[in-house]
């Protein structure tokens, strides 16, 4: 099967400078292997450094040692290295990630944040608006709502917005931190099922899913962290 | 060095008297690509953002832009007028307060209409064509043309002054705190609008704020400064997700969330 993500020896600590330099150690040589078509769920309690261990791969957290090498075109880019443009470019064309939460931008209307990666890829228009309309009816999202800001929609709208941008572009590397926190039953078995069909097509998916039902049905294997003991 | 580059700046340093406002700032800037450079009063930023756009001369190291015809040049070796034209064509400047950037006793239009005519079209019909056609790309009603900018809000000057600035297709735009002097309201839509013409136009900008809100939702990097150093800098989510040196960590944790 070919390789996706191949991480070795990662390792994350946090220096918090204003409280009196406490250091966190996070991720201890971490090493983590998906391939195409799998869905790698991260598992263990809070505070073990899952959303530290997705947001190190999106380069959002920056990596102190080892490798995130990450499939990019043809080659590997090592995410704790790369320049910021090719960071960038590897956020536009290889890779999502769908937070918990959505940043809201003041006055755009929830279409244009859905069909806006497409976009950035070059897709037209019309052709964006038209994908990103059946992914927001497919997630159960009102159609009188497709033309207003975000900013006053429920939790479980956000996130759905959240979820319909991640899955718009047909990302090769998926990275999801529990997308289906906020959701109903309806709504999570949608998102379920996006989440089959994209690893079927191919996708590599790298997850956290607090919900059982969700985990056992979109995993092929789960990795264990364990919370590390402080240095103070 | 790469043969891309849009902007590169190589070790500028400039001291007012004894004190040190800016020292040994590096970095570069590709086309399309927004920097922000955010920072407290007084921490240097707005004084390299003169040096990098030819307004200031610093008194250490180079800013060399990839003009149309030859090339990265160091804009200080560069001839007078060849330096101005820079100004009025390849560049924007965005000033905090639209009066500094606008001339208040001529219309509307003529301040837009200006900056084609210092690069030579004479064509009146044209001008007016192009003037009202950018007025409404920043969202103002091309009716007011003939309008004197002292009778629009603090916004529409600003939105005005950007449409002076883009009028004639800069490639790179300098912006100093260009929401800063406007209400919370007013601010969304001229970010919001900031955001869609450099994405349109793939422009590259370089701005400098005190407001960590505007670099997230504008710039791709972010720099910061403290005493004149640049002290962090990486893309913006980095920097205000996981920023590593003490000062920005006391930035990031100042702000208060709404």
């Amino acid at each position: 099967m070919e390789q996706m993500i191949r991480i070795s020896g990662l390792s994350k600590t946090f220096v918090l400078h204003h409280q009196h330099g406490t250091v966190l150690p996070v991720l201890a040589d971490i090493d983590l292997t998906v391939g195409r078509g799998e869905c790698v769920v991260l598992h263990g309690p809070s505070g073990s450094g899952k959303s530290t261990l997705l947001r190190s791969i999106y380069a959002n957290y920056r990596a102190q040692q080892g490798q995130i090498l990450v499939r990019h075109l043809d080659g590997w880019v090592d995410m704790a290295r790369a320049a910021p443009r090719e960071l960038l470019e590897v956020r536009r064309l290889s890779m999502g990630y769908i937070s918990q939460f959505l940043r809201v931008i003041p006055r755009i209307p929830a279409l244009d944040i859905v069909s806006e990666p497409l976009r950035g890829l070059g897709v037209e228009r019309a052709e964006a608006e038209h994908k990103a309309r059946a992914l927001l009816s497919r997630l159960n999202i009102p159609g009188k709502l497709w033309s207003l800001p975000p900013a006053t929609f429920s939790g479980g709208e956000q996130q759905r917005i959240n979820i319909a941008r991640g899955f718009v572009s047909n990302f090769p590397i998926l990275l999801l931190d529990e997308p289906t926190a906020a959701l109903d039953a309806g709504n999570r078995t949608v998102v379920a099922e996006m989440i089959e069909e994209a690893r079927a097509a191919g996708t590599a998916i790298v997850g956290i899913f607090h919900d059982d039902e969700i985990r056992r049905r979109v995993a092929t294997s789960v990795h264990v962290l364990s919370p590390m003991e402080n240095i103070a | 060095m790469n043969p891309q580059s849009l902007l590169r700046v190589q070790g500028v340093s400039k001291h007012y008297g004894r004190r040190s406002a800016c020292q040994e700032v590096s970095f570069e800037l590709h086309p399309g690509e927004i920097v922000a450079i955010a920072g407290e009063s007084g921490s240097g930023k707005t004084t390299l953002l003169n040096c990098i756009s030819g307004r200031l001369r610093p008194d250490a190291g180079r800013v060399e832009f990839d003009t149309r015809e030859n090339g990265l040049q160091d804009i200080y070796a560069l001839s007078e007028p060849h330096l101005r034209l820079l100004t009025r064509t390849d560049w924007g400047y965005v000033h905090q307060n639209p009066r500094d950037g606008l001339r208040i006793n001529v219309s509307a239009g003529a301040n837009v209409g200006e900056r084609l005519m210092a690069v030579g079209e004479r064509h009146y019909g044209r001008i007016r064509a192009a003037t009202g056609d950018w007025m409404s790309q920043v969202e103002l009603d091309p009716q007011r043309i003939d309008d004197l900018p002292s009778t629009f809000s603090g916004g529409m000057q600003q939105r005005l002054q950007i449409a002076r600035n883009l009028v004639t297709h800069p490639r790179l735009l300098f912006m100093d705190e260009p929401t800063a002097s406007l209400d919370v309201s007013v601010q969304a839509r001229l970010l919001d609008l900031l955001r869609g013409l450099t994405q349109t136009l793939s422009l590259a900008a370089v701005i400098v704020t005190h407001d960590l809100a505007v670099a997230r939702l504008l710039a791709h990097r972010l720099m910061i400064m403290k005493d004149g150093q640049m002290v962090e800098s990486g893309l913006t989510d980095q920097v205000l997700d996981d920023p590593q040196h003490p000062y920005t960590q006391l930035l990031v944790s100042s702000v208060l969330q709404a």
